[in-house]
């Protein structure tokens, strides 16, 4: 297959790549411009599309005799991506940028164009699998479940799944580690980025604060009604926040409180205790799906949270919207984020929290 | 198999080059030194000098060597810049990058010298900007993206009325045109364009010219830019220069390029061939593919084996729309979506017939790529 490698600069893309050559495809390695204005160097572990990575990502691909480009998706992205994740916020939400970025730009924007110009698939460094069923390609987590990224992949369509690749799914990563070492690949000890790629210091909020400002306003206990203190914008909080809230006074019995929803129509953060952040019904809208959309409400296991277990739940597709009830009560379930439904290992599709229930 | 159409770029080094360069690469060669090894270095160094002053039409002593056609450009532009103390630089709209951000790193006050839709310099407007703040003027022989030639003897003209120096980039013009017996002041070459290694240039700077000291150290080229002249480079500059046979070269490589011109135009009839109607080099064919991305378009013949060039400033592999097509009046579109094809001395009819061969339906992917993205925006 002819097949374009997503090559980010770091190891994992690296070896992704090495191994689509190894099993014979015919790969052409991008490496794609996302920020605006790019830094020179990796700062730490965070940030990405710096310069420094781009050279990384040119010499990968040179070692194993790769065409390689760099695609300029910045403006694409700064759409796509950054104008959402301001936007959801000012909307009340917490939003996962890196599924949007994979849902619009990586196998959308990159994959249209890969495809439209002679290609069969976009191959990345992402921990998932993809396995043949009964149905056609499936998409699974990966084999090493500390490392497992099918949670932001989860909003893959199964139209994008089919023209993807994944090679790194069956592997840990001290496995592609010591690959890439052995390979000769100079990036197989370059420290893994997390956090953020656009906000490279890794301080959201004050990134939030320079993009959105600081729009202050009330904290309101949400069983009594009291005004508890000022909050500096409803972009501050995410539900399930304990931690610098800066109430004005504890309550008589000392239980904590946390933020429990936002109002942005009322600029209101609404705070209460664990109890009242317990959840047992979700409901999502935008829904994508994997493979088959189910037709019958269905068992799974629903992640709320990139790092959050999967728990059981059945889900039932009601037109637009995904009704998802829990088997038991979670916390901190966040508008704004996905919900992940697997079937086993098997990604099944995912919504966007819109609202919860108790 | 690869069909090399990327003379602008680069030229591979003509075979005498390559045996001049052999000759002395391997015993030590400083022409500085004053014992006989030494004698013998700056022999050869001095004879190279005097075969480029030749061909160049000027004294030995007008010649400083340096690292390439970039450093020539720095160091002229710097130099007129230093001597003058006027505040304003006149730059020509599609100079290279080097000019331009030379002008902008000195911090001077700029002015953009604007070009027609051929790319090209009206001496007439050049003489309306020429204020009494100027202390030098900026244009290159000819254009690197689209080929077209200035008017040199009307800029002469100007320049010499208005008593202002003019700094040539005449990088792009050895390769296929004897130079003119025109007075710029300074003037930029570079060895690699015509067929001579990298990493040796030249810059003339005019008798009487008396240019300030560039990097100082060991004084060498006339105190102006020190450092040990690479002796064996220079030779092969040299070699490169006088290889040169426009007589017999010119003629098959202009005949070359409008082959592979006439047969883009009928496969894909709606093209644009920019600086046809003006004074072209002999080896520049710059086409704009309506519906096309430069970049899609490059890889795609890459693939097909067939080397070009968008000629637009890259920063780190990112095409940027060409400055030079923005100044020449064109859109951002067009200037995303031209192709540089340049021939040069080696250059083959079977080179040709490769990029035409590929062109149609690299095009055809190209514009579905093309209409893809505008689906995006």
């Amino acid at each position: 297959m002819r097949v374009v490698a997503a090559l980010s600069g770091g190891v994992d893309s690296a070896v992704a790549m090495a191994r689509a050559v190894r099993a014979g495809h015919d790969v052409t390695a991008v490496h794609l411009a996302l920020a605006r204005d790019p830094q020179r160097q990796r700062t730490g572990s965070r940030g990405c599309c710096s310069i420094e990575d781009s050279m990384d990502a040119r010499r990968a691909a040179a070692k194993f005799d790769v065409p390689f480009y760099v695609w300029d998706l910045s403006e694409e992205f700064s759409e796509a991506v950054i104008d959402d994740f301001i936007a959801e916020y000012e909307a009340g939400r917490t939003p996962n940028p890196c599924l949007r970025c994979n849902e619009r730009i990586k196998f959308a924007a990159l994959l249209d164009r890969a495809m439209a110009l002679g290609f069969d698939a976009v191959a990345t460094g992402h921990y998932a699998r993809i396995v043949s069923g009964p149905t056609g390609p499936e998409l699974h987590r990966a084999v090493d479940e500390a490392k497992d990224q099918s949670y932001v992949l989860g909003v893959l369509t199964a139209a994008q799944v089919a023209h993807s690749m994944f090679p790194l799914g069956d592997s840990t990563k001290p496995e592609v580690r010591a690959e890439a070492a052995a390979l000769g690949i100079s990036v197989a000890a370059k420290p893994d980025s997390h956090d953020i790629c656009f906000i490279p210091d890794g301080d959201t909020a004050g990134w939030l604060r320079r993009q959105v400002g600081e729009k202050p306003g009330d904290i309101v206990d949400a069983e009594s009604g009291d005004i508890l203190g000022q909050h500096r914008g409803t972009h501050t909080v995410t539900v399930g926040q304990r931690r610098g809230l800066g109430l004005d006074r504890a309550r008589a019995d000392q239980a904590p409180r946390y933020v429990v929803g936002v109002q942005p129509s009322s600029n209101t953060v609404f705070v209460g205790t664990a109890g009242l952040l317990s959840v047992r019904t979700i409901i999502g809208s935008k829904p994508s799906w994997a493979g088959p959309m189910p037709t019958e409400p269905v068992e799974c296991l629903v992640q709320i949270r990139a790092h959050a277990p999967a728990v059981p739940a059945w889900a039932t597709v009601l037109g637009a919207e995904v009704l998802v009830e829990l088997a038991d009560p979670l916390r901190s379930v966040a508008p704004g984020q996905s919900m992940v439904l697997y079937a086993g290992s098997r990604v099944i599709g995912q919504a966007t929290i819109d609202a919860t229930r108790p | 198999m690869t069909a090399y159409l990327d003379y602008a770029a680069t030229a591979p080094m003509r075979p005498a080059a390559v045996e001049a360069w052999q000759e002395l690469a391997g015993p030590a060669l400083n022409p500085a030194s004053l014992h006989r090894s030494g004698r013998r270095a700056s022999m050869v160094l001095e004879d190279s000098r005097e075969q480029i002053a030749g061909f160049l039409g000027v004294t030995p002593s007008e010649v400083v060597f340096t690292s390439g056609g970039t450093e020539a450009n720095i160091i002229g532009m710097t130099g007129l810049f230093r001597r003058r103390e006027r505040p304003r630089i006149l730059v020509g709209a599609t100079e290279h990058k080097v000019v331009l951000d030379t002008a902008d790193t000195l911090g001077a006050e700029v002015t953009r010298i604007p070009v027609d839709s051929a790319g090209r310099i009206d001496p007439g407007l050049l003489a309306e900007l020429l204020t009494d703040d100027v202390a030098l003027v900026a244009i290159m022989a000819a254009n690197n993206e689209v080929g077209t030639v200035n008017d040199l003897v009307g800029i002469a003209q100007v320049c010499a009325q208005a008593g202002v120096p003019w700094h040539c980039d005449a990088v792009q013009w050895p390769a296929t045109q004897h130079l003119p017996a025109v007075p710029m002041d300074t003037l930029a070459i570079s060895a690699h364009k015509v067929g001579g290694p990298v990493g040796v240039g030249a810059l003339v700077v005019r008798r009487g010219l008396d240019l300030p000291i560039y990097s100082a150290g060991g004084t060498q080229e006339g105190g102006i830019r020190s450092g040990t002249v690479d002796v064996a480079g220079v030779a092969a500059f040299a070699a490169a220069l006088t290889a040169i046979d426009y007589l017999a070269e010119v003629p098959r490589i202009a005949a070359l390029r409008d082959d592979l011109q006439q047969r883009i135009l009928a496969a894909i009839p709606d093209v644009i061939v920019n600086g046809v109607d003006a004074d072209r080099l002999a080896s520049h064919l710059h086409v704009t593919f309506p519906g096309c991305e430069g970049d899609a378009l490059l890889m795609l013949l890459d693939a097909a084996g067939v080397e070009v060039s968008t000629g637009s400033a890259c920063t780190v592999g990112i095409p940027q729309p060409s400055h030079v097509l923005l100044a020449m009046g064109a859109e951002p579109a067009a200037a995303r979506g031209s192709i540089r094809f340049s021939l040069g001395w080696a250059s083959t009819a079977a080179d040709v017939d490769a990029a035409a061969a590929a062109i149609g339906s690299a095009v055809d992917r190209a514009r579905l790529a093309g209409s893809v993205r505008m689906a995006l925006r």
